[in-house]
């Protein structure tokens, strides 16, 4: 793995408590967990299935609010931010992956890398030309006009990596972006997703089962009962 | 959503058509009744009564307490000062005197009593339409000298009279005059169509004894729908009875009203079943969705963004919907005012009568927004609330 220069964090997570239910019922998810993630780093989460790992991204990712603690990004405090504020952080600095790719079924493929573009007030020629390149980029310019049901599921994903990255975000967190396909295939996605992060100067958090994969990031934090394993 | 776009489009359409129908049948009703009785009638005097009244009984006299109040004295004594009187108003367009009364035809065939009603044809024709109610015959026979007669329709069938037949008119006191059948006029309301007859006010006034007075006015507005104002202001000044056509035919008038509004809200229902099935076709499009909708929402879609997505396709949908059914709209009514049917009675016409008023359609679609805005709002609402964390979390 490359080394990654000293710079200021891009992301900063510290203290993150979570928890789901009320009363008698509520269990604590992530207790008191901290994370710093540098520009252009790949950073993988790896831990059994309920430890916390998708929540955490979620926080990260601002689809959540924690409990308590605190979320910077590029070094402004984000945990707390109105409604508005996360939302349009997420357009301009955050990309997703996730393991069934959720893709827009109706769309093509062209279309939904489009999507995001569109949101950020690119025109339709602009937003058509950078998802076209970024269509290239993952070999998938012949099936671009392809509606996304129409595609293999590691074309699908590959589709999703191309939307996640359209924006050039600062960060992309990727959900088990490889849960759903089979080794050749996992490799393939997860070597793209790195190649073309790193292209497009983004850092990447990735959770994940996959040891093989978790060991192939700048570095692995295993994780187990909400915390960060020593 | 076929369903819910074909509801919308009929619903809009029906609305129209029977609103065309209910307005066009009201609208003709009262051009009949303008053109026949006027705008405003004054046909009674105020008399102030009450105080004490003397009889006088034998070599006795009474002293009578009457109460104080206003009596109706049938007739205007003096239409020339009134006639002044009414012509400051601006609003008036023409001011008819009538003596109305009873007199006998007597035809070849068979003898009849009529409402005579005696004018002066160039005044009336300022506050009527009989001009354009002439069916056989000409009015400039009945112009040119004092023996002319106009007859209803009906009368003139029911007396077997035609245009140029002599007829002798006999008043109540026996007197009798020789007159010619100048026209045949049809208003369409039966009950004027078979009882009415029109003559000269001169041979009119002889016929019936009535040398001066007694007569009413019958009066022409330049708007007839400010009747009522025009009519009160004017009972405040002359001292007359004044009755406005609206307040003349309230009963007629309130039927089609009834008529338009029961039409307005029963077709309004197709409207509301629709919004109704548009409500569960976007309920259940926001629960098949979500996932999409997360989707969105992890990519920077704001709340706003995901419920304007499903107000953009409620609004495709009524936007088609309101074009569609303003169009079918249109052609039915257009359809249905050439279908052929006789009505004789409180009007007269030989096909269906339509309005064509864009209100109408202002409505249909108004009322479409309103049903269509509450059924794609309420479940665009509940899209925008959908939180994205949850439902990725549940879907992987």
């Amino acid at each position: 793995m490359s080394e990654i220069p000293s710079q200021p964090p891009i992301l900063q997570a510290k203290d993150l408590k979570h928890s789901f239910g009320e009363g008698e019922a509520r269990s604590t998810v992530l207790q008191e967990i901290s994370l710093e993630l540098k520009a252009g780093e790949t950073c993988s989460i790896i831990g059994p299935s309920g430890c916390g790992k998708s929540t955490l991204l979620y926080l990260l990712g601002l689809l959540d609010k924690p409990d308590s603690g605190e979320i910077k990004i590029n070094q402004r405090l984000v945990s707390e931010a109105s409604e508005m504020e996360r939302t349009a952080i997420r357009n301009e600095l955050l990309g997703f992956v996730f393991q069934f790719h959720f893709l827009i079924r109706e769309l093509t493929a062209l279309e939904n890398v489009s999507l995001p573009l569109r949101k950020a007030g690119d025109s339709k020629k602009d937003a058509t030309l950078r998802a076209e390149k970024l269509l290239v980029d993952l070999d998938l310019v012949d099936k671009r006009h392809r509606l996304a049901n129409k595609l293999s599921g590691g074309e699908q994903q590959r589709v999703a990596i191309a939307r996640a990255l359209a924006t050039s975000p600062a960060i992309v967190l990727a959900d088990e972006p490889t849960g759903n396909l089979d080794a050749r295939n996992s490799n393939k996605v997860f070597d793209l997703l790195v190649q073309s992060a790193r292209e497009e100067g983004s850092s990447i958090i990735l959770v994940t089962h996959n040891p093989d994969l978790a060991e192939r990031a700048d570095r692995c934090l295993p994780m187990l009962d909400g915390r960060f394993e020593e | 959503m076929a369903m819910t776009l074909t509801g919308i489009v009929f619903g809009i359409a029906f609305f129209v058509v029977t609103q065309a129908q209910t307005t066009g049948f009201a609208k003709f009703f009262e051009e009949t009744i303008l053109g026949t009785n006027g705008a405003m009638r004054i046909s009674d005097r105020f008399q102030q009564v009450g105080g004490v009244n003397t009889v006088t009984e034998g070599n006795e006299q009474f002293a009578l307490q009457a109460g104080e109040g206003t009596d109706y004295v049938e007739g205007i004594d003096y239409p020339n000062r009134l006639r002044q009187a009414i012509e400051e108003y601006e609003d008036v367009s023409g001011i008819s005197e009538i003596l109305e009364g009873r007199l006998s035809v007597d035809a070849n065939v068979r003898s009849q009593v009529v409402q005579a009603m005696g004018i002066r044809l160039k005044d009336h024709l300022m506050v009527s339409n009989l001009a354009d109610q002439i069916v056989f015959g000409s009015l400039e026979d009945f112009d040119a000298d004092h023996s002319g007669l106009l007859l209803g329709h009906r009368l003139a069938e029911r007396l077997h009279l035609r245009p140029g037949d002599k007829v002798d008119v006999v008043g109540s006191s026996g007197r009798t005059e020789s007159l010619r059948v100048s026209a045949i006029f049809e208003t369409g309301v039966s009950d004027i169509d078979k009882r009415r007859l029109y003559l000269d006010l001169a041979t009119a006034r002889w016929l019936l004894q009535q040398p001066s007075g007694g007569a009413v006015f019958q009066i022409g507005l330049k708007d007839p729908s400010k009747a009522p104002e025009v009519a009160a202001q004017m009972q405040a000044t002359i001292d007359h009875r004044v009755v406005s056509w609206q307040e003349r035919e309230k009963v007629w008038l309130d039927v089609f009203s009834v008529l338009r509004f029961s039409s307005a809200v029963t077709v309004s229902t197709i409207i509301l079943l629709s919004g109704l099935g548009m409500f569960n076709v976007f309920a259940m499009m926001v629960m098949e969705k979500r996932r999409d909708i997360a989707i969105l929402r992890s990519m920077g879609f704001s709340r706003g963004d995901v419920s304007s997505i499903f107000l953009f396709q409620g609004g495709i949908i009524l936007l088609s919907g309101a074009l569609l059914g303003c169009l079918l709209g249109a052609l039915a009514t257009y359809g249905i005012s050439k279908i052929p049917i006789r009505i004789r009675g409180v009007f007269s016409t030989d096909h269906f009568v339509v309005n064509w008023d864009l209100s109408h359609y202002l409505w249909g679609v108004g009322i479409a927004v309103v049903f269509m805005t509450l059924a794609t709002w309420i479940p665009a609402r509940r899209a925008a609330r959908v939180e994205p964390a949850k439902i990725i979390r549940e879907a992987s």
